[in-house]
């Protein structure tokens, strides 16, 4: 069996560029959710004086993550801010000092088995920098070790245009097997598994180079097929084994993580500077000098691409990450996050949607999702208000990788409907519940 | 700065559209087209000329009545008025041609709601009135043209196409495999040179517009049918509609089923309903009305052949 894809064109134009860190900016914007899971409540207040690594945002609840300065200066505002994704978020703006005096709190930690490492990931405030942004040591709160039959390492980046994490391999490969050394010995993990696309050539080269040193390290060359980097593509790639609907990657054995996310915590553990920077791609048809840079968390895009080298064209559509999965942003005032590993600038020719025509039932939607739904039947069971028939087209298991909208010839925004879609299932679902229980009395 | 553009992902789309789907639909149809010219005489470029202009026409001037998006430009019904064409013989008078395209685009498509609504092949299902319609001129037979006596064709002489020589026994009417292969022989205008249509279908495949799937169901099952029911193999598969069949209306997008084994389904069905009426049925041909039962059953068969959504079973 082979999972379907979409040959997305590569465009990876700064695989080359290594990251130069941009100039500290005047201000930074740290919002208190950057992860998914419950926002982090500030523990600083108006007026404050902050250090570089000091803590600002301290976790609410388990599925939650630290927050960190990323300049050392003074608090100057702790507001609410409309987020990118139209939501509320506390927001701590700083105003640099231009000194970036690292904070007293930082020293590296001691790890000295499983619960400290938990513990020094957790402070770290390291969250999945792939993309996703799920607190890594919720990820890595096993609770049965033995479960853990390999670790899927991501460095798959089937996204156009992203090169961050090829450089982490390129520049920060040691890291990576530091990280990988800390969960070989305290998380007793016995198989390691790299996933990277074979449009890497470099970092495949550097990766295999590294792992011939060990033993239990493998490096999964995987064809360029987007989208080779979602989490169940890659484990049925590298392990053969399909995660079940509503089930984690742990449910196969399997631990997936980034590679980048994984060479932060071979450098944390040495350094213990927490997460306060991020190499991000600069990149996009109206970006001036395509390039990666290092910016401090908070930086404004508009700061980030005035130090990268400004514009080529007005720019009309501004990403968060990759052309296929990204968040087109609102303004160029929003911050940069971390999970932030792209920064896309489209020109008006490739920012503008094209005309969504009539469905013409070819059927390359249903051919190429990964997971073989059918996004024509959802669209239909969709509009027709059908939870029903949404429950059993599965739409809850669409990861809203996009590629049944980039085959479609009518330009059907299909992602768009998989999404309200799943809106409309799960109110179905608690309706339905609700209705049993009431049955049920 | 200006307003940024702020969508749902992808930002990034394909290069295909429905557009230059059709057009390379079009371009695999012209080897057909080249090759009724050279068979029947330029009165098959007529005939081409007006289905097509007709059809077109036809779309636009019922989605400006009815205040529908103008869809002409996608080239859909470019598409269908050249296929209809294909199917008419080439002495068919020139209004019954034009009411053949218009009960094509306006009956069987735009009454159903335009592109990629319509249950059946607007072309196949317009050949079919018209053969209920216009018996007589649509089994009028023209012998291919003689470019040394005329250029225009569609002479009086009347001759039997294969199939029906076939049928009737007639075996002096039945031409040899070259002369199948090459289309030099009575029938409509674009189903009678089998390696025209191969060509196109060759590109329509190499480009990926249509799978395999339908066509070698199709071509397989009329194949092994004839073997078993002793035919002459290889003249039922060179002779009547099958190859234009097979490979350009049998992969309809809208009217046929999406998925891998629906597409094998629906062409092992054409070529059963093909050989039952070829054989035991009154006409000589049933490509038309096989393809036409078959779009019938596409929302059942798409139904039997869902793919399976990639669950993984139960949750553990």
């Amino acid at each position: 069996m082979k999972l379907h894809g979409i040959k997305a064109p590569h465009k990876k134009n700064t695989a080359d560029c290594e990251p130069v860190r941009i100039p500290i900016p005047k201000t930074v914007t740290i919002p208190m959710s950057m992860h998914i899971g419950k926002p982090a409540k500030p523990i600083v207040k108006k007026g404050d004086t902050v250090k570089v690594g000091q803590l600002i945002g301290e976790p609410d609840g388990f599925v939650s993550s630290t927050i960190h300065s990323s300049v050392s200066g003074k608090v100057t505002k702790v507001d609410d801010m409309i987020s990118s994704m139209g939501m509320k978020i506390q927001c701590i703006t700083i105003e640099s000092d231009g000194q970036q005096t690292l904070s007293e709190e930082v020293k590296a930690p001691k790890v000295t088995d499983f619960e400290s490492l938990k513990t020094a990931v957790k402070a770290s405030g390291v969250v999945g920098l792939g993309g996703a942004g799920f607190p890594t040591f919720v990820k890595l709160s096993v609770k049965d070790l033995e479960k853990v039959e390999a670790v899927v390492i991501n460095a798959a980046e089937c996204e156009p245009y992203i090169t961050s994490d090829t450089r982490t391999m390129m520049d920060n490969g040691d890291y990576v097997f530091k990280g990988i050394d800390a969960l070989r010995k305290y998380m007793k993990v016995k198989r390691f598994i790299i996933g990277i696309e074979n449009n890497k050539k470099d970092a495949i080269a550097k990766m295999q180079e590294l792992a011939s040193k060990t033993k239990d390290v493998e490096v999964h060359v995987l064809p360029s097929i987007y989208p080779q980097g979602g989490e169940k593509v890659l484990v049925f790639n590298t392990m053969g084994r399909v995660i079940p609907k509503g089930a984690l990657p742990l449910d196969v054995g399997a631990v997936v993580i980034n590679v980048t996310t994984l060479a932060f915590i071979g450098h944390y553990l040495e350094d213990g500077i927490p997460l306060v920077e991020k190499c991000i791609t600069v990149d996009g048809s109206a970006i001036k000098e395509p390039k990666n840079v290092i910016a401090p968390i908070g930086t404004s895009i508009a700061d980030l691409i005035e130090a990268a080298g400004g514009y080529k064209t007005e720019p009309k559509k501004i990403l968060y990450g990759g052309p296929m999965m990204g968040i087109a942003v609102p303004s160029n005032a929003e911050p940069v996050l971390k999970n932030t590993n792209a920064i896309i600038a489209m020109d008006e020719k490739e920012a503008m949607p094209k005309k969504t025509t009539a469905c013409i039932g070819c059927g390359a939607c249903l051919n190429h999702c990964p997971f073989r739904l059918d996004p024509r039947a959802i669209a239909k069971a969709y509009q027709l208000d059908r939870g029903e028939d949404l429950e059993k087209l599965c739409v809850d298991l669409c990861m809203e990788c996009g590629c049944c909208s980039f085959v479609c010839p009518a330009n059907r925004p299909l992602v768009q409907t998989n999404k309200l879609a799943k809106i409309k299932l799960r109110a179905y679902q608690t309706k339905k519940k609700a209705e049993a229980e009431k049955e049920g009395k | 700065m200006a307003k940024l553009i702020s969508n749902v992902s992808p930002h990034f789309s394909g290069k295909r559209t429905t557009q230059n789907i059709m057009l390379d639909v079009i371009i695999a149809l012209m080897p057909a087209a080249v090759a009724s010219v050279i068979i029947f005489g330029l009165r098959a470029l007529v005939v081409e000329v007006v289905c097509v202009a007709t059809c077109v026409a036809s779309e636009f001037l019922f989605e400006k009545l009815c205040k529908r998006d103008c869809t002409v430009f996608d080239l859909s019904a470019v598409v269908t008025g050249l296929l209809l064409a294909f199917n008419l013989p080439v002495s068919i008078p020139i209004w019954q041609a034009v009411i053949g395209s218009i009960a094509a685009i306006i009956v069987v498509k735009q009454l159903f709601g335009g592109i990629g609504q319509n249950f059946a092949n607007p072309a196949i299902t317009a050949r079919i009135i018209m053969l209920v319609a216009f018996a007589g001129s649509m089994s009028n037979w023209s012998k291919p043209v003689d470019w040394s006596r005329s250029v225009y064709g569609a002479d009086a002489v009347s001759g039997a196409t294969p199939l029906a020589a076939a049928a009737k026994g007639q075996t002096e009417f039945m031409p040899d495999y070259l002369t199948l292969f090459l289309g030099h022989h009575g029938g409509c205008l674009g189903e009678t040179c089998a390696l025209a249509i191969i060509l196109g279908g060759l590109y329509l495949l190499v480009r990926g517009i249509i799978s395999w799937h339908t066509p070698v169901a199709f071509i397989a099952t009329v194949a092994l049918m004839s073997l078993i029911c002793g035919k002459d193999v290889l003249y039922q598969l060179l002779s009547g509609g099958l190859l234009l069949g097979a490979f350009f209306m049998a992969t309809d997008y809208a009217t046929t089923p999406s998925t891998k084994w629906g597409k094998i389904v629906f062409g092992i069905g054409c070529g059963l309903v093909t050989i039952l009426i070829r054989f035991w049925g009154n006409l000589p041909e049933g490509v038309s009305y096989s393809i036409l039962l078959m779009n019938i059953l596409t929302p059942y068969i798409s139904k039997l052949t869902q793919q399976k959504p990639l669950t993984g079973g139960v949750k553990v």
